[in-house]
């Protein structure tokens, strides 16, 4: 067995460990932190595929500003621990069957017919280079240029909802 | 050497995972970051797939998809602030109207 497929193994252990944390924890606080460390391996499963720009990205956006957002927003209104709700107790049991069925799905046809055999190569040094950089900043500029803008627009009106759906109410705020 | 098939039966698994958190948990706050771990598992695929065949694309995609979710969560955590300002509770059993 090589180094590389122990590292996998045991970094795919951590993260599906890490999102069942995250799905089983009963403190919304808890919750938020299993995930922040999901993203940190997701992010190492990244290095390891030899995207260092998108590791990077997924660390400062995604366990960085997302999360602390999650993490004040739970902290702001005291959501840690919600009363279970015991309407529908055939719910829960039929979730899980449900995924546990999309799982064993996925996996089966993922093996059977889109099999590609073909493996990924650990990445030399060439990946660290500016060099490397440059070609993929030379594609988002040129051939996704216009996709690069959209998310420009997507991101100001984002910013604007977030702005008027949290203003108070002119006369409502005295 | 690892197959890309493994990243891709991870992907799947963290996305039913994922997929089993939307359905079972009742407060709104772990459906959503139920939801940031089904992207994240795409991105997952995607970079898998884009290392496999040697092409920037997929890394490329990951970043939008990281952008748009980042604009999703500030919309959505600006409305169930705004939720529980109104009905001072998020139990999403509860959230059956539109007006407020």
């Amino acid at each position: 067995m090589s180094s590389d497929l122990i590292v996998f193994l045991v970094l795919s252990l951590v993260a599906i460990a890490t999102a069942l944390g995250m799905l089983f924890s009963k403190n919304a606080v808890y919750s938020a932190l299993f995930l922040v460390l999901n993203f940190v391996t997701v992010a190492i499963f990244y290095l390891l595929l030899g995207a260092p720009f998108i590791a990077m990205a997924q660390i400062t956006v995604y366990a960085g500003a997302i999360m602390v957002l999650f993490l004040f927003v739970i902290m702001l209104l005291g959501a840690e621990s919600l009363a279970p709700a015991n309407s529908l107790p055939w719910q829960k049991p039929l979730a899980i069957l449900l995924s546990i069925i999309l799982a064993v799905e996925a996996t089966y046809l993922l093996f059977n017919r889109a099999g590609t055999g073909m493996a990924v190569v650990a990445p030399d040094a060439s990946v660290n280079t500016m060099e490397s950089l440059r070609e993929m900043a030379l594609a988002l500029f040129n051939q996704f240029l216009l996709p690069f803008e959209v998310t420009s627009i997507l991101l100001l009106v984002a910013m604007m909802g977030a702005i008027v759906l949290t203003r108070q109410e002119k006369g409502a705020a005295q | 050497m690892v197959p890309v098939d493994y990243y891709i039966v991870l992907s799947a698994i963290l996305f039913s995972v994922g997929a089993l958190g939307v359905l079972s948990r009742r407060n709104p706050l772990i459906i959503f970051m139920s939801i940031e771990l089904m992207l994240n598992s795409a991105n997952l695929a995607f970079v898998a797939f884009a290392s496999v065949y040697k092409t920037f694309s997929g890394q490329i995609f990951v970043f939008f998809v990281i952008a748009v979710a980042a604009a999703e969560v500030a919309v959505g955590l600006a409305l169930i602030v705004e939720i529980f300002k109104t009905k001072k509770n998020i139990n999403i059993d509860e959230m059956n109207s539109l007006k407020g």
